[in-house]
């Protein structure tokens, strides 16, 4: 279980974050929206341990959260997550030789051989059982992404943290990689935190859709409020006025005024 | 008629004109030299073909009424081994100084503005505090080289370091990586083939170096050589000297560019993935 309690984010007088508290049960999958710089990425990198909280809690199973990354939370950032230098299967079978090597971080013989089978079969299950001796470079931007998902869970981290990790992607292949972390949602009974800038993965994937935006805003100071959570929504019973709303806030409005100026 | 920018030769053209240049800086030079040497047998300014042929033949092929060596490929090897040790110490300096500077914090903060300043020191000026420190022998000059391209190196290293997404890292930790992990399986594998290139950018530096100490305080190598016979302007043997030490230094760079291609794949082909 994650609890959030009256958490604040500050950077110097720039408030990013202001008193933000939930709880979210394991096995949620709660999917993060709002305008640009409007604090989700922020709130993403402190559950990962990369960003500390200015003042209140952030607390996993009634722990604070570790103070940086380590293996039982996995990340898929949009990109650059996988290693160039490695095949697809010495991609995952990287975090197994991190754990069982301190010394090479490698294996050889048997162990290496188990690592392995296990790289193989989870490779088999994103999809990329074909290509498992390929390098990054030469797989399409959706086959990347499936390494990288498949990276984050061969450590079997209860937690999956994911920065926007189909927004580079074509549509068609998307609504594939939608199917596919759903499936290993569900089978790894993972807790996911999903930000991203498409409104439509939020109403679809997942339990639940939290909405960043800032609900004061000072012209002459912008820093000067921070984002709160607008909207904490139930996937699926989700009003159609609400859906509006989300929208409106979401959509970038900034882009429509800088429209009509030019 | 298309726009000049859009001009494109094709394949054998490009070849033709690439070579054309050469051709022509020969053929200036035949000439010009005929013209002198028509002029005055005896002229050593610029000798004949013939003449630098012979010079070479003397000192590559007959072994040296002094000393029985080859003189050519003794040069030659001086050099190459000196050039080597100076460059591949300074490789191994630079590219350990500019990975630990680069990838952790807490040593960047002490070593990288000592590192920017002494890469600023001209290495020439430091050539006498060499040669008082260490000699004349062979060490001032391998130290020399080392002084001159280690902090390029270094600098380079520690760039090439800090530009690896920190999305990798981020991802490593995130697999149970311990810095060590991260340093030994993540950066140094990504950042060989940019050694390999920053050892390419430095050769140039390396030869400046070699030859000037070569020139100043030795008894044999291929600067050595050319500076010694300046006095008896004898143009037939620097002539074909620098031409063989640009040679020299064409293959190597060609030696390392194909090393990195096959080597690192992946690095040629691809991405930051």
């Amino acid at each position: 279980m994650i609890k959030i309690n009256k958490l604040w984010k500050e950077y110097g007088d720039n408030v990013v974050l202001e008193d933000i508290s939930k709880t979210v049960a394991d096995g949620e999958f709660v999917t993060l929206v709002g305008t640009s710089g409007c604090g989700k990425s922020t709130f993403l990198k402190m559950l990962l341990g990369m960003e500390t909280a200015s003042r209140g809690e952030l607390l996993i199973d009634d722990k604070p959260i570790p103070g940086e990354p380590d293996q039982s939370r996995g990340i898929v950032f949009q990109q650059y997550s996988v290693f160039p230098h490695l095949s697809v299967l010495e991609n995952v079978m990287i975090a197994r030789e991190f754990e069982r090597s301190a010394l090479l971080g490698k294996l050889f013989g048997v162990a290496k051989r188990k690592v392995r089978e296990e790289a193989q079969a989870l490779l088999e299950k994103v999809g990329l059982g074909p290509a498992v001796s390929k390098y990054p470079h030469e797989l399409s931007g959706g086959m990347r992404q499936r390494l990288a998902i498949a990276q984050a869970l061969i450590r079997k981290p209860r937690v999956l943290l994911l920065d926007e990790p189909f927004g580079a992607l074509d549509p068609g292949i998307r609504a594939d990689m939608h199917k596919l972390i759903l499936e290993l949602w569900r089978e790894h009974q993972l807790t996911v935190f999903m930000v991203t800038h498409d409104l439509s993965e939020g109403f679809y994937l997942g339990t639940r859709l939290w909405v960043f935006d800032k609900v004061r805003h000072d012209p002459q100071a912008p820093g000067a409020w921070g984002a709160k959570i607008t909207y904490d929504l139930t996937v699926g019973e989700i009003p159609s006025d609400t859906l509006a709303k989300v929208q409106k806030i979401t959509s970038p409005e900034e882009q429509q005024e800088v429209g009509e100026l030019t | 008629m298309k726009r000049l920018v859009n001009l494109t030769p094709s394949k054998p053209v490009k070849i033709l004109l690439g070579l054309l240049p050469f051709a022509l800086i020969v053929l200036i030079y035949i000439i010009a030299s005929d013209a002198r040497l028509e002029a005055n047998p005896s002229d050593k300014l610029l000798p004949s073909f013939g003449q630098m042929g012979d010079a070479i033949q003397r000192l590559a092929f007959e072994p040296s009424k002094r000393t029985g060596e080859y003189l050519f490929w003794q040069d030659t090897l001086s050099s190459l081994t000196r050039l080597a040790l100076g460059i591949g110490i300074a490789a191994f300096i630079g590219f350990s100084l500019g990975l630990v500077t680069g990838a952790l914090p807490s040593v960047h903060a002490p070593l990288a503005p000592l590192l920017t300043v002494i890469s600023l020191i001209p290495p020439m000026a430091l050539l006498p505090i060499l040669f008082i420190v260490f000699g004349l022998g062979e060490l001032s000059k391998v130290a020399l080289i080392i002084f001159g391209v280690a902090p390029f190196i270094a600098r380079d290293m520690q760039r090439c370091t800090q530009e690896i997404p920190q999305e990798q890292l981020i991802k490593a930790q995130t697999l149970g990586a311990s810095s060590w992990h991260i340093v030994w399986r993540v950066l140094i594998p990504q950042l060989l083939p940019r050694l390999i290139n920053a050892v390419r950018l430095s050769l140039g530096a390396g030869w400046l170096f070699l030859i000037a100490a070569e020139g100043i305080a030795s008894t044999d190598g291929l600067g050595y050589r050319i500076f010694l016979v300046r006095r008896y302007l004898s143009m037939d043997v620097i002539l074909p000297y620098v031409a063989w030490i640009t040679l020299l230094a064409f293959v190597i760079d060609w030696l390392l560019a194909k090393t990195s291609q096959i080597a690192f794949p992946w690095h040629h082909q691809g991405g930051k993935a």
